[in-house]
Parts: C-alpha cells; structure tokens; sequence
C-alpha cells in the first residue's frame, strides 16, 4: 500500500447519555491508501460515527480522542475550524447516510452544485452551469434541466442521493467517505455511479471510505472492507475473501442475506448475546 | 375484496407528470412489491394512497372504500405508511416513546407503555432508546422507530417505502421475518417499495416494474424466481441484480 492517505489510530467516540457516557465508537485504528476501502457492520455499530469524525463533525455534545488522526501531512485533531473549512469539500468530502437531510432545503440543487464547486475555485457563470448539467447528467439524472430548478423536497429519495454525489464529486477530493451513498438507487443507476467513483480512484488516486450493509456490492467494489460491531473493528480481509471471513458475526451477516431464487420461509437471524464484545 | 384497488392514477407537479395511468391491485392478504427506475414515481404512488400527493386523477380504494382527495381520517387505522426518508418523518423534538405512543393516544387507546415495549423488541430496538431524540440514533435505528410507529395501530395495510434499506442485513432478516409473521397472523397486506429483488423475492407475491411514471410490466414472483419477466427494463433489472447479488 502507498503511505496512508488517512491514518486513524485509537479513535473514540463518546455522548453522554441518561444512563451515563456511552463510548460509540471504541478505540479503532486503520489507516486509507489510494485505494477502496469498505465499512460493513451492525447499524449502530459507528460507522457513520467514525465517518463524521474524520471530518470532525461529531455534534456537541459528542466527543472524539485519538491517538492520531492525520491525512497526510495534516492533524485533524490539532487543526482550527478555518483549516477544516478548507478541508472539507476540497481534501475529503462525505456522501452523507441522510442525503435530503444533509442538503440545504432553501437552496436548489442546481444552486447547491454549483456552490460546491465555486467554494474552492473561481469560474464564469456559464462555465458553472454547464459543469453542474454535466454532473447531473454523469449521475443519470433524467431531466437536468428541470432538476436543475427543484428544491430537496421535490426531488425523490435516490435523486438526493446522486445529487449529494454529484455535490461531493465535483471538487475531485482526496478523499470520500461514502455513508450508504447508493441504497436508494435501483441497480442500473447505481452500476454507473459507482463506475464515476471508481474512475476517481483509478485515474486521480482518490482515496474510499464505502460505508455499506450491502455486502455483495461492497465485496466486488472494494478492495479491503473492516467489520464493525459495536464500536470495534472486530475482522479485516480483503474485500474478494469476505466469503471466507471468519468472525462469528461476519458469518451471520452473511447467511441473513436473501437470494434471488429465495425458498427459506424465514432469514436466519443473529443471537448476538453469543459473542458480545465486553 | 381487494385491500387496494388503484385504477389509471395519474400524479402531476406542474407540468411534469411523475405517474401516468397507473393500475395495481393488491389482494387481501396479499404483499405486492413496486420496484423500478430511481425517480420512476414508487414514492408518489404510495404518497397518493396515503393522502399526502397533491394533484392526482383515477381511483384509489383501500379495503373498498373510495379515498377522498382531502385528507382522510378513518384511512390511519386501515392503512399506515413507512416513509423513504425516516429523518424527515420522525418528529427532530419527539422522543421515541412519545412517537409511537401517539398513535395510540389520538385514537384512545390504552396499554400504551405495554405496547410500545412490545413493538420495540419486535423491530429489534433496545430499551434504552427509548427516551432518545431521532438525532441521537443511527439511521437504522431511525428507520426502526418508523416501522414500529407504523405497525402500533395494526394496520390492515401497510405502504412500505424502502424500508429496510438503511438497515443491515441481520436487522434486515428479523424485519423481514417480522413482516412475514404479521401478515400470517393477522392478515395485512404490504404494499412495498424497495430495489432489492432478493428482498421482493422473500416476502412478496407479485410485482409491478416502473419506469418514467408508468408500470412497464406487472407479474407474480415467480416469473421473477424463474427468469420468466417479459418487458426488456425489467430483464435488465433482473440482469444487473444478478450481478451485484449472490457473491
Ligand atoms: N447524540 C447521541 N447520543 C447518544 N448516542 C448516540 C448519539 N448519536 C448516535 N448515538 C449512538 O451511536 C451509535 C453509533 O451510531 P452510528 O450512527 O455511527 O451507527 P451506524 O453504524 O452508522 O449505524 P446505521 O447502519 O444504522 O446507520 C448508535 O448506537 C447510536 O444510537
Ligand atoms: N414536490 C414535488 N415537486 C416537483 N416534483 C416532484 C415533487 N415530488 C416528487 N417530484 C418528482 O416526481 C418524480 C418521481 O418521484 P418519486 O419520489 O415518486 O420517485 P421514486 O420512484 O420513489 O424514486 P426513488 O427510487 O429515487 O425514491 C421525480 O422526478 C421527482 O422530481
Ligand atoms: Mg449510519
Ligand atoms: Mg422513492
């Protein structure tokens, strides 16, 4: 692997809650090259946790501790709100779990695009409207022109995601998280929005961050995938080698998944009481 | 009888028509999957049924019932929808507890601490969300509330947006599993959105394929267990699936 692009070590995540300080995420450490690394785990289990942490998006009063937090030659931790500013978007963007959410809901999405796309350059009006039709339209937007105009409420929930997809690619960051960013999408459109992310990482050295329950999709994207649960990278493999995986949860995940040709009357489902990490 | 009889439903914003004549039929008892193209029109026909589409012309019964175009208060203990986007349908101030004991408040029912305890094992929520804020959970335990709140009045039918697509697949199985017993024991029927075909492949009877605002090809699940689909779209659908499914 090529020096770390992100280097995470002993990460903490930690909310204080009715029944006392609950640690979320639990002292993780890994480290993204230019390379496709994916998250699967337990919804809960904090990887949108550790996702937002990276961008040090934690909310109050959320806190985070590591021992180190780096990409590249710059420390998250250490760095003011103004140098995060001008990390974000330009140096690691994140497709966020909640796109329509997440999107400004006063502001159109054509609007919205180009917006990500002057912060950190200056362009002519018309040069940004064409970039942000083009953008629409590598995602498989039906209409740009139309899109262009509506608000987040107006647009369906897969068409918030490839907008936020769209918003976060535009700057070519270093580095993407990606929370869920194609679970709204039917399998044709996601094919190829997935193939522009790959095309970054191929061409440009983009760094990935593919947080996803979908295991099939992120065995075959990726290259590396982490398992979480409850707060802990309990298993690491190479992402063609998940079949293989080992960890007792891993393999639970794997058999709860329905097939195709489906015929079981009911899914197989976890007890997890069997393997809860102290 | 038919749980929901939708005939020749058209939906429009402005100029644009986001559904064009569609026509499904869901029998009681039974669970009928809508999958098709992002931004095809899924959402905006369950959002018709539900009251909440602005202009639409054709029919929409639900239990044999014509549903009114204005809002319409005896459909919430007939029919329940799971929203999409689980954020935008929580209350960001409401509790978890105050959220599913609402139901039960406005139509006068009691033994609501019981039951809301009941729902949230069932969907697999521990107890010590109950008293959280939707921003204090992940979003598949967001998407968790919104079933359980769905399924406190026992609808006899439930519009089902994606919902289990937040969720990973072990909490996805006992959703699943528990949608199944529901409709075993109690008879419900799904009317559900979703683009996973394995998912349409466990739960569902028939299904229906969208594309630009209109069904490309209705037809049972079996044809889609067999390879038997018919329309071009829905072969590609099934195509791609195939792809990305059984690792
Ligand atoms: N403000 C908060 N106060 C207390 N706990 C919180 C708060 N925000 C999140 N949590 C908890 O942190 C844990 C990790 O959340 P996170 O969103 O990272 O999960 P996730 O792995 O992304 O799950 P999902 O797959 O469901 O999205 C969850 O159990 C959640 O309930
Ligand atoms: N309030 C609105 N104003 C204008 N257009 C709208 C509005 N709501 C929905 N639309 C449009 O209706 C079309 C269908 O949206 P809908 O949400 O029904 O799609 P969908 O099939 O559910 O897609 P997805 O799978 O991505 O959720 C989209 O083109 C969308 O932009
Ligand atoms: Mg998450
Ligand atoms: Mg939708």
């Amino acid at each position: 692997m090529s020096a770390p692009l992100l280097d995470v070590q002993n990460l903490r995540v930690t909310f204080p809650t009715l029944q006392g300080p609950v640690e979320v995420v639990r002292g993780i450490s890994f480290q993204v090259g230019r390379e496709r690394v994916g998250i699967v785990g337990e919804s809960g289990s904090g990887k949108s946790m550790t996702g937002r942490s990276i961008l040090r998006l934690i909310r109050s009063p959320g806190t985070v501790t590591a021992d180190r937090l780096r990409l590249g030659d710059t420390d998250i931790l250490t760095a003011s709100d103004r140098d995060m500013r001008a990390i974000r978007g330009r140096r690691i963007s994140m497709v966020m779990q909640d796109p329509k959410f997440s999107l400004n809901p006063v502001m159109t999405i054509g609007a919205q695009i180009g917006e990500a796309l002057t912060v950190h350059q200056k362009l002519p009006r018309q040069a940004v409207r064409r970039r942000v039709h083009e953008m629409l339209e590598a995602v498989r937007i039906r209409d740009p022109e139309r899109v262009f105009g509506l608000y987040p409420h107006e647009v369906s929930g897969g068409m918030g995601q490839r907008v936020m997809i769209a918003m976060m690619l535009i700057p070519e960051p270093d580095l993407l998280i990606a929370d869920e960013p194609t679970s709204a999408l039917d399998v044709s459109v996601r094919a190829q929005v997935l193939q522009i992310i790959d095309d970054l990482v191929t061409r440009k050295g983009m760094g990935l961050i593919f947080i996803s329950h979908d295991l099939n999709l992120v065995s075959r994207f990726c290259d590396r995938i982490l398992v979480m649960y409850a707060g802990e990278i309990v298993e690491q493999c190479r992402a063609s080698e998940l079949g293989k995986a080992t960890h007792p949860y891993t393999r639970g995940l794997l058999a709860s998944v329905p097939r195709l040709n489906e015929t079981r009357a009911e899914l197989p489902v976890l007890d997890r009481s069997a393997w809860s990490v102290a | 009888m038919n749980a929901l009889q939708i005939r020749n439903l058209s939906v429009s914003y402005g100029d644009t028509r986001v559904v064009d004549t569609v026509s499904i039929n869901v029998v009681r008892g039974e669970s009928f999957a809508l999958v098709g193209e992002s931004g095809s029109g899924k959402s905006t026909v369950l959002k018709a049924v539900a009251g909440l589409a602005p202009q639409w012309t054709g029919e929409i019964s639900v239990f044999g019932q014509p549903r009114s175009k204005g809002i319409d208060r005896a459909f919430a203990s007939r029919g329940q929808m799971v929203f999409q986007d689980p954020y935008g349908s929580l209350h960001p101030r409401q509790t978890v507890d105050a959220t599913l004991s609402e139901p039960l408040a406005i139509h006068g029912l009691g033994g609501q601490d019981a039951r809301v305890q009941e729902i949230m094992a069932a969907v697999g929520l521990d107890r010590r969300f109950r008293f959280r804020l939707p921003h204090q959970l992940s979003g598949g335990q967001r998407q968790r509330v919104a079933i359980a709140r769905a399924l406190m009045l026992e609808p006899k039918l439930l519009l089902l947006d994606e919902p289990t697509s937040a969720l990973d697949v072990s909490v996805q199985a006992e959703i699943l599993n528990l949608l199944k017993r529901l409709r075993r024991e109690k008879g419900l029927s799904y009317l559900l959105v979703t683009h996973d075909l394995p998912v349409v492949s466990f739960l569902c009877d028939r299904l229906a394929v969208m594309r630009e605002g209109k069904i490309v090809e209705t037809n049972t699940v079996d044809a889609l267990k067999r390879g038997r689909m018919t329309n071009d779209y829905s072969r590609e659908l099934i195509e791609k699936s195939a792809l990305t499914t059984s690792a």
